[in-house]
């Protein structure tokens, strides 16, 4: 009854025969049919159960089956879809019990109605659509989190804002003491590129000195504030949003609201005030770093006199300059803890939805932070400072 | 894949044998001196109460924790004296269901049983999927292939994860916790579905478990981490423990208290 297919190394490869009599189709199984081993294809199957008259019967026969695996079932199940399409019934009794009592659990849960994912391909219009409905969702939440963050300030000036002040100020450390070692590295190269770039267009008309200007102004008025605005957008807004992320994996926060805590307050909050405090300083730390890095080039390089090139910083850089680094990092502040706390409070409840609250987190910290520039530098020219 | 067919193997060599094993976090002994045999179509339990270890137990046999002492022996041997190919052949031959299912949530469940099955086989793609939507049927999730773990309940993404665990077909399933978070009709199915596995595959289950139902409806060895001694009192038929058993806290366990 069996015989091995020509030209197979192995004398167990599974074979089937397909027999037909009178209004029943037997399918004789015998080898191994396991996942090692090639698997008849299916195509014969289907003529013979194509076959008019149509067969009534489908029977198995798995006497001569010595081993198999779960591919086996996935291929009875197969040959049962087939069989189902076209009205055969189907006996299973012929197989191995252990695989005849699977496929049977196999079939016994009924598989969901519609369930399984319709791909549908949208028209222009309907994605157009779906694009502007999707935008129009993203600026309500985007507002309602805004108002929330509104009523939790208006919470804390009343002092009524519910959080943990040792957890604020274990986020003042964050964002502080263990930010200062990149914002000292980056501030003083910044200050080190400006000072050469300058230096290289001064000294040829003998105004070295003007240096000291240059690297003053640029690093008080905006860069001291940008570089600490980035640094921290990508350390400590990322961190948030992925701390607030993973809460909401976890279900913390929806802890935290049964237990009449509002989130806001409790989590976004504080980080805020962190940022907020936080950001000018940082940003004062980064000016001085910076005027470092070009001191070291225009006394070192260009020879200039340290205490002229202190003094001249200090005379030609107006302080109005101080104030305007200071309004641009506190804004920073606000944007990147805002940023980083909402894509983190947004966030899916899965690991891919933390990784992408905490790229979005960032690309908005950034954007932000350029756009808010932008608009504080035109700002700046209309009122004339 | 493993060619040498399970009438072939020795029938008797135990599946898994754990001598003299000690598991510890730095200078913190949680159990020492375990000694146990999971023999092959074992339905083993690992029983105790909360926090006593069970699931660092699961951890030190599938090898994500080294034993710092005694030994874990497969029947190929021990993961940690092993090559690293022949550490990866035991793995592949076992199945492990974490607690909370553990799907990679990036995927669709199909994707997710079909990671390892397009990594270690040489299979179509067509015949993955056949195979993907076999196991899923067989967890009772026909029809729920294109689901991202995200998008069913706590219940499901469990089964999902034994669809998972099952995906190559492995001859020892370790189980942390399946029933847990089950309500008691598809926990009773759940363990129905492991009588039928280890019948028609001829598996070998090890389960954590502290759900006395379950231990008594499917477990025919077990062993009893013991919280106060931090060693094992018992091992053997659950069953025939309740009846003979005298250490008291092993009593207390698997009579709900009440002895």
């Amino acid at each position: 009854m069996t015989k091995s297919p020509s030209g197979s190394p192995l004398a167990d490869n599974p074979v089937r025969t397909i027999a037909r009599a009178g209004d029943t189709l037997t399918l004789t199984l015998s080898g191994v049919w396991r996942m090692d081993r090639p698997f008849p294809d299916l195509g014969p199957v289907n003529q013979a159960l194509a076959q008019l008259p149509a067969p009534a019967r489908l029977v198995f026969d798995g006497a001569g089956i010595t081993g198999w695996d779960s591919l086996f079932l996935a291929q009875c199940r197969a040959i049962l879809t087939l069989a189902g399409a076209r009205g055969v019934a189907v006996d299973l009794a012929g197989l191995p019990p252990g695989a005849h009592s699977l496929i049977e659990l196999a079939q016994k849960v009924p598989e969901r109605q519609g369930a399984a994912r319709k791909t549908t391909s949208l028209s222009f219009l309907e994605h157009l659509g779906n694009i502007g409905l999707g935008v129009s969702q993203a600026v309500l939440n985007l507002l309602e989190f805004l108002g929330d963050v509104t009523l939790a300030c208006v919470a804390l000036a009343q002092g009524r804002a519910v959080f943990q002040r040792s957890q604020l100020v274990a986020l003042i450390y964050q964002a502080s003491v263990e930010a200062l070692p990149i914002v000292s590295l980056i501030s003083l190269l910044v200050g080190l590129i400006l000072a050469f770039v300058g230096a290289i267009q001064l000294s040829q008309f003998g105004a070295q000195i003007y240096v000291s200007t240059i690297v003053g102004i640029a690093m008080i008025r905006v860069m001291g504030a940008i570089m600490t605005g980035i640094i921290m957008a990508g350390r400590t807004g990322a961190a948030y949003a992925a701390e607030l992320g993973t809460m909401q994996v976890n279900e913390e926060i929806d802890a935290l609201k049964t237990f009449g805590f509002s989130p806001t307050q409790f989590l976004v909050l504080p980080r805020m005030i962190a940022l907020v405090l936080i950001m000018p300083l940082l940003c004062i730390y980064a000016d001085l770093m910076g005027i470092l890095g070009g001191f070291i080039v225009g006394v070192f390089m260009l020879k200039i006199n340290p205490v002229q090139y202190l003094t001249h910083t200090w005379q030609s850089v107006p302080l109005a300059n101080f104030w305007i680094g200071i309004v641009h990092s506190t804004i920073f502040g606000i944007l990147v803890a805002m940023a980083g706390c909402y894509r983190g409070m947004r966030c899916g409840r899965s690991a891919l939805g933390v990784g992408q609250a905490t790229t979005s987190a960032v690309v908005t910290s950034i954007l932000a932070i350029i756009i808010a520039t932008a608009l504080i530098t035109v700002a700046c020219n209309i009122i004339g400072v | 894949m493993n060619a040498i067919l399970p009438a072939m193997q020795d029938a008797e060599a135990p599946a898994i044998q754990v001598t003299n094993l000690t598991m510890a976090y730095g200078d913190f002994v949680i159990m020492r001196d375990l000694d146990f045999t999971v023999n092959r179509g074992d339905v083993f339990i690992i029983m105790g109460g909360s926090g006593c270890g069970k699931s660092t137990l699961l951890r030190v046999l599938v090898g994500l924790k080294p034993p710092a002492a005694g030994k874990v022996l497969f029947r190929e041997g021990s993961l940690w004296d092993a090559t690293p190919d022949g550490r990866d052949a035991i793995l592949r031959r076992s199945g492990i269901l974490y607690q909370s299912g553990a799907l990679f949530s990036s995927m669709t469940l199909a994707e997710n049983i079909s990671l390892p099955l397009s990594q270690y086989t040489s299979l179509t793609p067509k015949e993955i999927r056949e195979l993907a939507s076999l196991k899923l049927a067989l967890v009772g999730l026909a029809g729920f292939e294109d689901f991202y773990p995200s998008e069913i309940s706590g219940g499901m993404c469990k089964r999902a994860g034994l669809a998972r665990a099952m995906a190559l077909d492995p001859d020892i399933l370790f189980l942390d916790e399946p029933s847990a978070g089950l309500d008691p009709v598809s926990a009773h199915l759940l363990d129905e579905l492991i009588l039928e596995l280890r019948e028609s595959l001829r598996a070998t289950f090890v389960v954590v478990t502290h759900e006395l139902a379950s231990i008594f409806a499917i477990g025919n060895n077990s062993v009893f981490l013991n919280v106060e001694t931090r060693t094992m009192s018992a091992s053997g038929d659950p069953k025939e423990l309740l009846a003979h058993a005298t250490d008291p806290t092993l009593r207390r366990f698997l009579t709900r208290g009440k002895e």
